[in-house]
Parts: C-alpha cells; sequence; structure tokens
C-alpha cells in the first residue's frame, strides 16, 4: 500500500514515470478526455475514483463550450462593444477554468497526493493531455 | 541589491512570432502588409473626414460622418484584434509527452524491418461516422487535433486553422477567425459607404455650383484616389466576405475548402456540420471565447531548465498572468522585442508561396482611417 504524502511532500520526492491521458475526439472537437484506465495507475488508484475524476472534468469543459442561450447573449453584447466588454469582465470559458483549477487542486490533495500522484491541469498543456505524475513509492521524511 | 525584471514564457515561447507590450501582443514575423493595411484603411478614411465629410455634413446630415467615424472605430478594433491576438496556437509538447506519444506509436506500429520505411503517423478517429485521420506533426511533437494545422510561416499548431493572412499580419484560427470575419464585413460596409458617399458628393457639387470645384482644388483629387482604391478595395473585400459567409454557414474552414476534404468525394460529408446554416453561424461566431493555452506573461522560474513542473509552480504562474491580463489596458506603442528586424515584404507573393493555406484567404487593401483606437484595442493576453 503506498505511504501516504502530504503535496508539500511530493515537491521533495523523486519522479517516477508520467503518464498522459489523451483526448477523445470522438464527439468532435469539445475538449473531452479519454476515460480509458491507464495501466501503470492500476497499481496506484482505483479505476472507478480515476474514472469519476475524468468524468467530472469532462463535464466541466463541457459546460465551459456549451452553446446555448447563455453563450450567445454574451457573444452578441461583445460584439456589439466591439469586444472591449472582456476588459472588465471574465468570459464564462475563464470562470469555468477557474473552477477547473480549484476542482483539480482538491482532487490533488484529497485523494491523489496521499497515493503518490499529481494531475497537471491540462490547461498547463494546451488542453491536449492530462499529465500524470506518478512518484515514487517510498517513505517521506519532511526534512 | 539588484531587482531583476522576471523573464516571462513568451520569450522562450518557440515558433516564429513576434511579441509585443510584454507578450500581450503576438503577430507573425513578417508586418509589412500589416502596415500597409493599416495605411490604406487609415489614410483613406482620412481624406474622407477632412475633405468629404465637412460638405456632407452641412448640406445632407451631420449623421452621415458620426456614422462613419462609429464604423471606423469598429472596423479598426476589429482589425487590431485580429492581429495581435493568439490565433490559438497549441503548445509544443514538453519532452516527457513526446517520449511518451513516440512509445506509444512504435508499440502500434510493431516490428519494422531495417531498411524499410515505417508507416506514416496517422491516428484515425471516428467523428460523428465519419473517419477522419489525425497526423502527427514533427516539429510540434503532438498528433494534430482536427481541423488544426501547422503554420510554417509562423511555425506553430494551429487549432481550427483558416489560413494565414499577410494583411492582418497573423493566422486566422480557432480564436480570432470571428473578430477576421467581423473585420471583412465592416471593412465591406466601411468601404462601400465611403464609395457611395463620395460619388454623392461629386453629384451634389455638379448639381450646387455650375463650375466644377472651383472651391477647394485639392478635392477632386482627394475623391478620385478614395474612389480608385475603395472600388478595388469593394470587388476583393466583398468577395471575401461572401466567400467566408459561405463557409461559416458549411462550418468549413478554407483550409478545408482547398483542400477539399468534405468536397463530398466518395460520400466524405463535413462531420463538424450540424446541417444547418443558423446553427453553423451560431457556433462559428457566437460560441465562447476560447482562452489562450499559451500563458504568454506566465512568470518564467529561474531554474525552470528542466521540463518538470510541479504542480504549486504550475498554479502559480497561471495565478499570476491572468489577474495581470485583466487589467492591462496598456496603450504603449508596439515595441517590437524580436532580434529579427521588419522585413518589410508586401505583396500577395510573399505570403502565398510559404503558406500553407490558400491565396484566397488573401483581402486586397482597404480604406482605413487614423488615430486612436488605442485602448480598446491592445490588451490582446487571454482573449
Amino acid at each position: 500500500m503506498a505511504e501516504t504524502h502530504s503535496l508539500q511532500d511530493l515537491r521533495q520526492a523523486a519522479v517516477a514515470s508520467k503518464v498522459f491521458v489523451q483526448r477523445d475526439y470522438t464527439s468532435g472537437t469539445i475538449c473531452k478526455f479519454q476515460t480509458k484506465f491507464p495501466a501503470e495507475l492500476e497499481s496506484r488508484i482505483d479505476k472507478q475514483q480515476f474514472e469519476e475524476t475524468i468524468q467530472t472534468l469532462n463535464n466541466l469543459y463541457a459546460e465551459a463550450e456549451k452553446l446555448g442561450g447563455r453563450s450567445y447573449l454574451e457573444g452578441c453584447l461583445a460584439c456589439l462593444t466591439a469586444y472591449t466588454i472582456f476588459l472588465c469582465m471574465e468570459t464564462h470559458y475563464e470562470k469555468v477554468l477557474k473552477k477547473i483549477a480549484k476542482y483539480i487542486q482538491e482532487q490533488n490533495e484529497k485523494i491523489y497526493a496521499p497515493l503518490g500522484l499529481l494531475l497537471t491541469d491540462p490547461i498547463e498543456r494546451g488542453l491536449r493531455v492530462v499529465e500524470i505524475t506518478i512518484f515514487e513509492d517510498r517513505s517521506i521524511g519532511s526534512r | 541589491m539588484i531587482i531583476r525584471k522576471p523573464t516571462r514564457k513568451w520569450e522562450k515561447l518557440p515558433g516564429k512570432n513576434t511579441f509585443c507590450c510584454d507578450g500581450r501582443v503576438m503577430m507573425a514575423r513578417q508586418k509589412g502588409v500589416f502596415y500597409l493595411t493599416l495605411f490604406l484603411i487609415v489614410g483613406t478614411c482620412s481624406l474622407f473626414f477632412a475633405f468629404e465629410c465637412p460638405y456632407l455634413a452641412v448640406h445632407l446630415s451631420p449623421a452621415i460622418p458620426v456614422f462613419a467615424v462609429l464604423l471606423f472605430i469598429f472596423v479598426m478594433a476589429m482589425l487590431l484584434r485580429t492581429s495581435f491576438s493568439d490565433p490559438g496556437v497549441l503548445p509544443r509538447a514538453l519532452p516527457e509527452e513526446a517520449n511518451f506519444i513516440e512509445m506509444e506509436i512504435e508499440a502500434a506500429n510493431g516490428n519494422v524491418l531495417a531498411g524499410q520505411r515505417p508507416p506514416p503517423r496517422i491516428k484515425n478517429v471516428q467523428i460523428n461516422n465519419q473517419i477522419v485521420k489525425l497526423k502527427y506533426c514533427y516539429t510540434c511533437k503532438i498528433f494534430r487535433p482536427p481541423r488544426a494545422s501547422h503554420c510554417s510561416i509562423c511555425d506553430n499548431c494551429v487549432d481550427r486553422f483558416d489560413h494565414h493572412c499577410p494583411w492582418v499580419g497573423n493566422c486566422v484560427g480557432k480564436r480570432n477567425y470571428r473578430y477576421f470575419y467581423l473585420f471583412t464585413l465592416s471593412l465591406s460596409l466601411l468601404t462601400i459607404y465611403i464609395f457611395a458617399f463620395n460619388i454623392v458628393h461629386v453629384v451634389l457639387r455638379e448639381y450646387r455650383s455650375k463650375k466644377m470645384f472651383h472651391v477647394d482644388s485639392l478635392t477632386p483629387h482627394c475623391t478620385v484616389l478614395e474612389v480608385l482604391v475603395c472600388f478595388f478595395t469593394i470587388w476583393s473585400v466583398v468577395g471575401l466576405t461572401g466567400f467566408h459567409t459561405y463557409l461559416i454557414s458549411l462550418n468549413q474552414t478554407t483550409n478545408e475548402d482547398i483542400k477539399g476534404s468534405w468536397s463530398g468525394k466518395n460520400r466524405v460529408q463535413n462531420p463538424y456540420s450540424h446541417k444547418n446554416i443558423i446553427k453553423n453561424c451560431c457556433e462559428v461566431l457566437c460560441s465562447p471565447t476560447f482562452p489562450s493555452v499559451l500563458d504568454r506573461r506566465g512568470v518564467m522560474l529561474e531554474d525552470s531548465s528542466s521540463p518538470t513542473h510541479s504542480d504549486a509552480s504550475a498554479a502559480s504562474t497561471h495565478k499570476s498572468s491572468n489577474p495581470v491580463s485583466q487589467t492591462t489596458k496598456s496603450s504603449a506603442p508596439l515595441i517590437p522585442n524580436e532580434h529579427t528586424p521588419d522585413e518589410a515584404k508586401p505583396g500577395i507573393g510573399a505570403g502565398t508561396q510559404k503558406s500553407t493555406s490558400s491565396p484566397k484567404g488573401e483581402k486586397p487593401p482597404s480604406p482605413t482611417s487614423p488615430n486612436a483606437v488605442a485602448p480598446a484595442v491592445i490588451k490582446e493576453s487571454t482573449h
């Protein structure tokens, strides 16, 4: 069983390997990641847990890119003001990205760091992959 | 104590882009034709405001110059927005990601006999009952997402790549396509407007005074100049607007149109189209504004020669870039930071030879007007 780590400890731990969860393009160009469980994580984390994390991320991105009344309204309003409105206002997508960043941090603190794993926010990788860093499984002393 | 200016990420970005205003502005290297576009628009409009507008305001209606000013401001805002924003550049794969993908490819290819060429790196994806091939980009070391393409002029993979437009000095891609379209549309309107009122002006003057143009000897020359510029511009810009309207209604890019990706041969159809013109237009023009994934203004760590970024540093750089971008409103003049001097290479030829996209993306000069649109426009960082 993996040792319990905290996010702080992980910074001093050695990186064993990295796994990259790729994008799932079967629904088109929307941002969606594959929920297939990578083999390298089999010994580290529960498949169910992992799939749940990815699915939540997918749902959040879908919310960001949703075409609906709100996005049309935002688009039209922005166009009428020659897009100067974005000087004072955040776009809907950016608001959801903040939500996603918070969610990932929370997941890292609660679930992944104690198992010696670290999720990287996909925005850091151009929304191409979810990078999961696997740290060496050893006891960490904080000294 | 020496306070060093922090190194921002844009300074280390690969690719052949020019960055200005400390990473807020992003353009292609060759900007000569862009300056020509600016000059033509600003020049023609200033002539219009100086010579035709006073007469028209007095003899017809003061609303005429007012509307022209509004239209001009909109055109400039759209032009600068298109030129200065990140078109949707996909960052290159970091070494670990590149290695991971290589391993996957090798595993998929199996054993290749010595001396034989390895099979092309292609992934097949089924989108909407259509098989789409994702190609591998050797420069960026990634499998390109659907609709992305590598621009050889900017040396970047761009998401939903439309074409590289030398007239705006930038690629046109996912993030700035709507601004580009609005630019051509508003420019068509502005050109037609100026052209029409020039004609009206000439006709009015002839009607009211029997001696032609005796009042001001400079006006007729300006009018003729404006009419000429507008005439040639109308043909090209209006045509281009029409072409892009057609593309939008079908949810296609210029790149796909040129390559004939969805031309219908072999029953190949566009899997991205909603088969409904209104829906396609809404998606292209009114979809949520996509943020830039480049993080140009993030601060680079001093020891960031190692590719691994810890979550904490990533979070802090992400946070630092966000608030800064929101407060931006610098009206600083363009200060190119790139060492490459501007080679003014006007003309369509330069762009077309090297560009991966077609000449249909070209746009001839259009009348422009002068002046300060600065605050509205130079705010490009995450937008």
